[in-house]
């Protein structure tokens, strides 16, 4: 595996001597570089991933401002990171495991997970799946191979090595891809992760979606390398960075990785280089470490204007679809939240279920317990209190004889 | 029936469960073809290949985020970590990820089949970074389950039901009990229940608890004690978290009594929280306060590795100190 050529002076490799091309296909204005040539996408599929791209920026917009509004706690925008995301979720097999970082919900989308079912997690209603157990955007789906989202940073990346490595003995023929951001890549877990994956020759692609800052910090001050992608040669892995805002260009890296991983067995990372439009996060204020005209410069290489310009030369768009398409899904989007967020919140039980496959006897008194502490003060546990309508009455009973 | 160490207990567990279901895997720091640096997964590379058991790189978060992974996607994992000092690098992928996997995802997702094997413990003059008990750092964490056996017999029967739990369970193995521990061990398939603690031997003036390789050392310390005309009884609670509170409660209202023995620094021991929990429970019928006899709030000594440790001695005087309250 390691060379044998010798030197007999101490002629040290520069670790700046290395650059990584960026492979891109698509122009601006929705025109293909010189020499490029289109992967083969077909009209079917290049609109059933704009609409997403477009899905995606609607239900962003609205929820910030839901947010803004104090209907909603938090919330995380993929704005300006469509391409890389939904160009790469569409490369894949439907069944592929998809381990995703948080902003990732364009991948989702994709698959087909609906506005009703990004809106009961958002709310975290009796309709949510995990319960109302975690922050706003922390979706999950087994039904389309989603894993749920956890807040830790990079945790999910030797993860999706782990799930790979089942998949493979499995031999389906199917693959993991995980995302994260260029600020996930300077966890140990990552170098974890890719380590053990080139050593196993486990089918998975590592994603990073380099959007230039994790959190406020820019890239040049987390990282002195040339991005992420010159890390893959130390671990002798496959690697590709493209234009992250180049959905054709994303989508044709990822489909060749896939076939790299699954019928060869080679894990690939793959760098996207993208722009977080938006800020990190609900909390966040980008006005504090970056520049108004640095985010304009980036906001004339929008992702959904490219394809929606290479679209209309395809003739397969116009802008008459494209309002009425922008319009259907606001009102899908504010309809929706409405009903979810109407929804009752999931049971009381459901604070002590799941901990353990079954309810241990400590958790059982703890909830019997709480309930009863319920019983005397519901007007102080609202949310709880509705799931002990019937027993309310005896509250009286119960303070007559000196409560519990 | 066949007389065998603890290594040797738990390899035939690992050879058992490997060879009923093809989804157990066994994989670790050279756990592969050298079979551990305690020989505990000898062999099974050459019965069940090099893709169910294997060497991992140097790297413990990398383990069990991989093994977090595959025990997601309906694999059985059974990841060693080295030493139990090691398992600080995994630390976070083992409370914020194993533990909550089920929980914070509704159920979608479960991790349940994975077991995390490692050795811990002092009396085999390791050092600090070769003898420690971290078992209460990850009792603090809802989700887990904590299981230490006493002897070849039960690490046996314990591993095989930790593996076929439906929970995580990381299964701490007394080294210094891995060779010294002798006894007789069925060949066949068996499983202990998990969460149930074991009155070891009946008494009626005073409860001694503790768990692993305490258990050997209680023992010597009881004998004493019973010559001195006291009746002790003895648990072993096999199972930290989550742990069994009626057995040692029902034990603790007949003798009134309790002493706790653990290696761990005392505090934020385990033992403080058996004790805050049997003084709720058992307040009225306590004689005497409840004894802690465990290592001291310091890293873990070399050369002064016998003053550290709880030993016999001290936990006979723990048990006169509460006799004679």
């Amino acid at each position: 595996m390691t060379t044998t050529a010798q030197i007999h002076e101490p002629d040290f490799l520069a670790g700046d001597e290395f650059f990584i091309p960026t492979y891109s296909v698509l122009t601006q204005d929705g025109t293909l570089f010189p020499g490029a040539t289109a992967p083969d996408l077909g009209k079917e599929k290049a609109l059933r991933i704009y609409h997403t791209m477009v899905k995606t920026r609607v239900l962003d917009e609205r929820m910030m401002a839901a947010q803004r509004q104090g209907r909603l706690s938090f919330y995380m925008q993929c704005t300006g990171e469509e391409a890389a995301v939904i160009g790469s979720a569409a490369a894949l097999d439907d069944a592929d495991m998809i381990m995703a970082q948080y902003r990732e919900q364009g991948a989702l989308m994709y698959r087909g997970f609906s506005i009703d079912e990004f809106m009961n997690q958002l709310f975290g209603n009796e309709l949510d799946y995990g319960k109302g157990r975690q922050m706003p955007v922390h979706y999950g789906s087994r039904k389309l191979h989603y894993m749920t989202i956890s807040s830790p940073l990079a945790t999910q990346i030797p993860q999706a090595t782990g799930y790979a490595y089942g998949q493979k003995l499995a031999g389906n023929g199917n693959c993991t891809i995980t995302y994260f951001g260029e600020g996930a890549a300077s966890e140990g877990d990552f170098h974890a992760a890719l380590n053990m994956a080139a050593v196993h020759e486990v089918p998975v692609i590592f994603f990073c979606r380099n959007n230039g800052y994790a959190i406020s910090t820019p890239s040049v001050e987390q990282f002195a390398a040339d991005g992420v992608a010159p890390r893959a040669f130390g671990y002798r892995m496959h690697v590709i960075r493209v234009d992250g805002n180049d959905v054709l260009a994303v989508y044709h890296a990822t489909e060749r990785a896939r076939q790299l991983v699954v019928e060869h067995n080679k894990p690939v990372l793959i760098e996207a280089m993208t722009y977080r439009l938006a800020a990190h996060s609900s909390s966040d204020d980008p006005s504090g470490y970056r520049s108004r005209k640095e985010e304009d410069a980036w906001r004339e290489k929008d992702p959904l204007r490219r394809m929606q310009a290479w679209l209309e030369h395809q003739g397969w768009w116009d802008e008459e679809e494209e309002k009425a398409l922008q319009d259907s899904l606001r009102r899908e989007v504010l309809e929706t939240m409405k009903r979810a967020e109407k929804r009752p919140p999931p049971a009381l039980d459901t604070l002590v279920t799941e901990v353990y496959a079954e309810v241990t006897p400590a958790l059982q008194h703890q909830l019997d317990a709480l309930k009863n502490h319920i019983r005397h003060y519901p007007e102080a546990y609202p949310r709880g209190a509705r799931f002990l309508d019937t027993t309310l009455q005896e509250k009286d009973a119960d303070n007559e004889q000196g409560g519990a | 029936m066949p007389t065998i160490n603890m290594l040797q207990a738990i390899n035939q567990a690992l050879d058992i469960a490997m060879a009923e279901d093809e989804r157990v895997l066994c994989f670790g720091e050279d756990v592969g073809g050298f079979g551990g640096v305690f020989r505990a997964t000898s062999h099974l590379q050459e019965k069940y290949g090099k893709a169910r058991c294997f060497n991992t790189p140097l790297v413990e978060q990398g383990i069990i985020g991989f093994a977090n992974g595959l025990a997601a996607q309906g694999s059985v994992p059974v990841a060693e970590i080295q030493f139990a000092d090691y398992i600080y690098p995994a630390f976070d992928q083992i409370v914020n990820e194993t533990a909550k996997y089920r929980y914070r995802s509704g159920d979608l997702f479960n991790v349940g089949g994975l077991t995390i094997r490692t050795p811990y413990g002092g009396g085999i003059s390791g050092g600090h970074y070769h003898s420690q008990s971290p078992e209460a750092y990850f009792a603090h964490t809802p989700g887990l389950k904590i299981v230490v056996p006493r002897n070849p017999y039960e690490a046996k029967g314990l591993l095989l039901a930790s593996i076929r739990d439906p929970d995580p369970v990381l299964f701490f193995e007394p080294k210094r009990l891995y060779r010294a521990a002798v006894g007789e061990v069925p060949e066949e398939d068996y499983q202990l229940p998990l969460s149930e603690a074991e009155v070891t031997k009946e008494g009626s003036d005073i409860t001694v608890l503790g768990w692993g390789a305490q258990m050997e050392v209680i023992d010597k310390a009881v004998e004493m004690a019973e010559k001195d005309g006291v009746s002790c009884e003895v648990i072993d609670l096999r199972t930290i978290l989550p742990w069994d509170e009626d057995t040692v409660a029902e034990s603790v209202l007949k003798t009134g009594r309790l002493v706790i023995t653990h290696e761990a620094p005392r505090t934020g021991g385990f033992a403080g929280e058996i004790s805050a929990t049997i003084q709720e429970r058992c307040f009225l019928y306590l004689e005497s306060p409840i004894q802690r006899v465990t290592g001291l709030d310091t890293p873990f000594p070399l050369t002064l590795e016998k003053e550290y440790l709880p030993d016999h001695l001290k936990i006979y005087e723990a048990i006169r100190a509460a006799m004679n309250y």
